[in-house]
């Protein structure tokens, strides 16, 4: 059971300026000031689409939500891989969790069966912004 | 053609799963001109409840909202002369259009009512044969062969697209039921009717997929279900729901009836155009396979978006089918702990439940515990709880082949009211309720092993 907790880094709506190698001054923040989202499931599978709120914030989407960060962020809560597709026309991302419903449909135990809120879980994650990126 | 103004013909979503709100179709008939209702029923595990209502009783297994509704509209669409499709029929759609037929005459409505009633959707009874023939049906999830779980199946559809219901509305049909259709079958068979679409015109065929899955989940694209600016959406209690005004070029904009609450926005299309998708390259349909990475958006107006540029490719040559299978049982039991240390009490409950469970030597295939309140939506994610809560809800849910273990498992739970952690109350809904698990498989099918049957039936 959930004994263990990861507590890392501020709360979601918090900035705090940070270093990243040459690319200047960076702050963090949270997804849910950039983006919004829909999921749904598929069996087992739990789609995740996020969408940029504003043009200029898809960029950093695409370069800093990859799979690699988002299975790390879901880690322990989905057993498969993480797969990512870009629609650069709708300015979103597509994530599909391998794993993530408990079995799916009508075998799975979870309250959110059909992966209803992986939406909102994935806008918990922080990225790295550029420090004058302005954000709601 | 009678229904289209302008070049322009509109679609509206009435329905975007069975027990979606009974007003939709409603307002949708009464708020404005459409020319086609459509409304989408079918879930993936829908079939099966709906064959074991057929199995009870051969006039039944569709779904049965859907004639108190028709009895409702009826004198309107006809009137009118808006033609609906639905998939309403289940796995038993000449029932379902035979109690339709019923109500037209009860109605008064003699020769003015046509159902097209499309079928052969149903492989239930050449399961055997068609694996015999050397159809696996892998099962697409997993990659096992549906050898192993034949005996357990009860419910095996094809899922057919747009074409058997264009054919109905050829024939004259002005209420099309089918059994299982794809959901975006339904939106785009009415513009393929209209504009004389041809069977390799994958980019128009594409188009027409993209608005229907627009609009096959109802509200969810006008507001519904939308994060941004949620507070501020109006008049949510009366929600519109989409209508798709279509044009011969493939374009369409979605929109809804004025004076209906919620909004159409970009962000309310795209968040559903993201919904339940898997590769946007190519989303797979009967009828074409689109590429979502094509489309264009624009707000063209107040509540319009405007849609451009899909583009299609060929179909592939299978079909889906979607199998039901007896999986087992589970049951879910909750309790619930009040101030001071609800989350402490929740877990030392759970502990004691197991234990429990243990010592009586019950065999689970899965044991589930969440704490709601805590972390049943986010898990790990939601941090760590405030150490006040004020309540927390402890839900475990358990699922095992045999019946027995989860049919003791629903009496374990109510005696921690009285014999374990203090200050616990929420058991006013009684045992837990033990359900049978129908399990979803699904496979593909050539489609030369599927002949969709189409017949019209008059009041």
């Amino acid at each position: 059971m959930p004994r263990k907790r990861l507590a890392r880094g501020p709360k979601s709506g918090k900035q705090r300026p940070s270093r990243s190698g040459s690319a200047g001054k960076t702050k963090k923040v949270s997804l849910v000031q950039l983006a919004h989202a829909r999921s749904g499931d598929k069996g087992d599978t739990a789609n995740i689409g996020l969408i940029a709120l504003r043009p200029a914030y898809y960029p950093l989407l695409e370069k800093e939500v990859t799979a690699a960060r988002v299975a790390r962020h879901f880690r322990g809560l989905i057993t498969g891989r993480v797969e990512r597709f870009e629609l650069p026309n709708l300015r979103a991302l597509n994530f599909l969790l391998h794993g993530a419903l408990g079995g799916g449909g009508t075998l799975s135990l979870k309250t959110d069966a059909q992966g209803k809120v992986f939406s909102t879980a994935l806008l918990r994650m922080e990225i790295e912004v550029p420090g004058g990126l302005r954000v709601r | 053609m009678a229904a289209r103004r302008n070049g322009i013909v509109r679609i509206a979503s009435g329905q975007g799963f069975w027990g979606d709100w009974l007003n939709a179709p409603v307002r949708q008939v009464e708020g404005g001109p459409i020319d086609y209702l459509m409304m989408d029923y079918l879930a993936e595990v829908t079939m099966s409840i709906m064959q074991k209502q057929r199995s009870r009783d051969p006039a039944l297994g569709y779904a049965k909202d859907f004639v108190p509704l028709m009895r409702r509209i009826l004198p309107q669409i006809v009137a009118k002369r808006v033609r609906v499709t639905a998939n309403a029929g289940g796995v038993n759609p000449e029932a379902c259009a035979a109690a339709v037929i019923e109500e037209a005459r009860a109605g008064g409505m003699q020769g003015r009512v046509h159902v097209g009633v499309v079928s052969g959707d149903d492989i239930m009874d050449r399961l055997d044969e068609l694996i015999e023939k050397g159809h696996a049906l892998t099962n697409l999830d997993t990659g096992k062969s549906l050898e192993g779980v034949r005996g357990s199946v009860q419910s095996a559809n094809a899922y057919l697209g747009a074409f058997p219901i264009v054919d109905a509305l050829a024939r004259g049909a002005n209420i099309v039921i089918t059994g299982r259709v794809t959901d975006t079958g339904l939106t785009l068979a009415p513009m393929i009717h209209e504009f004389g679409w041809s069977r390799g015109d994958w980019d128009r065929l594409a188009a027409g997929t993209v608005a229907g899955h627009i609009i096959e989940c109802g509200a969810q694209c006008t507001g519904g279900n939308c994060m941004v600016n949620w507070e501020r959406l109006p008049d949510m209690h009366d929600p519109g729901y989409p209508i798709i005004e279509a044009t011969a070029d493939g374009g369409f904009i979605v929109t809804k009836h004025p004076d209906t609450g919620g909004r159409v926005t970009r962000a309310s299309v795209t968040e559903q155009l993201v919904y339940e998708m898997g590769n946007p390259v190519e989303y797979i349909t009967p009828d074409c396979v689109a590429d979502f990475t094509t489309i264009t958006l624009r707000q063209s107006g107040a509540n319009r978006v405007s849609v451009t540029g899909v583009r299609g490719n060929p179909a592939t040559d299978s079909l889906k089918v979607s199998i039901s299978y007896a999986w087992g049982f589970k049951a879910i039991g909750t309790l619930i702990y009040a101030w001071p240390d609800a989350y402490k009490k929740a877990r030392r409950a759970d502990r004691i439940l197991r234990t429990r469970l243990e010592r009586l030597g019950l065999e689970f295939d899965q044991i589930l515990t969440e704490y709601v309140g805590v972390d049943a939506t986010h898990g790990r994610l939601a941090g760590l709880p405030q150490p006040d809560l004020p309540e927390v809800q402890l839900r475990v849910g358990v699922r095992a082949k045999e019946r027995a273990p989860v049919e003791r498992f629903s009496r374990e739970i109510a005696p921690l009211i009285l014999n374990g952690p203090p200050s616990v109350t929420g058991f006013a809904g009684g045992r837990p309720k033990v359900e049978e698990i129908v399990a979803y498989w699904p496979a593909l099918i050539p489609k030369s092993e599927i002949t969709p049957r189409v017949t019209i039936l008059e009041a």
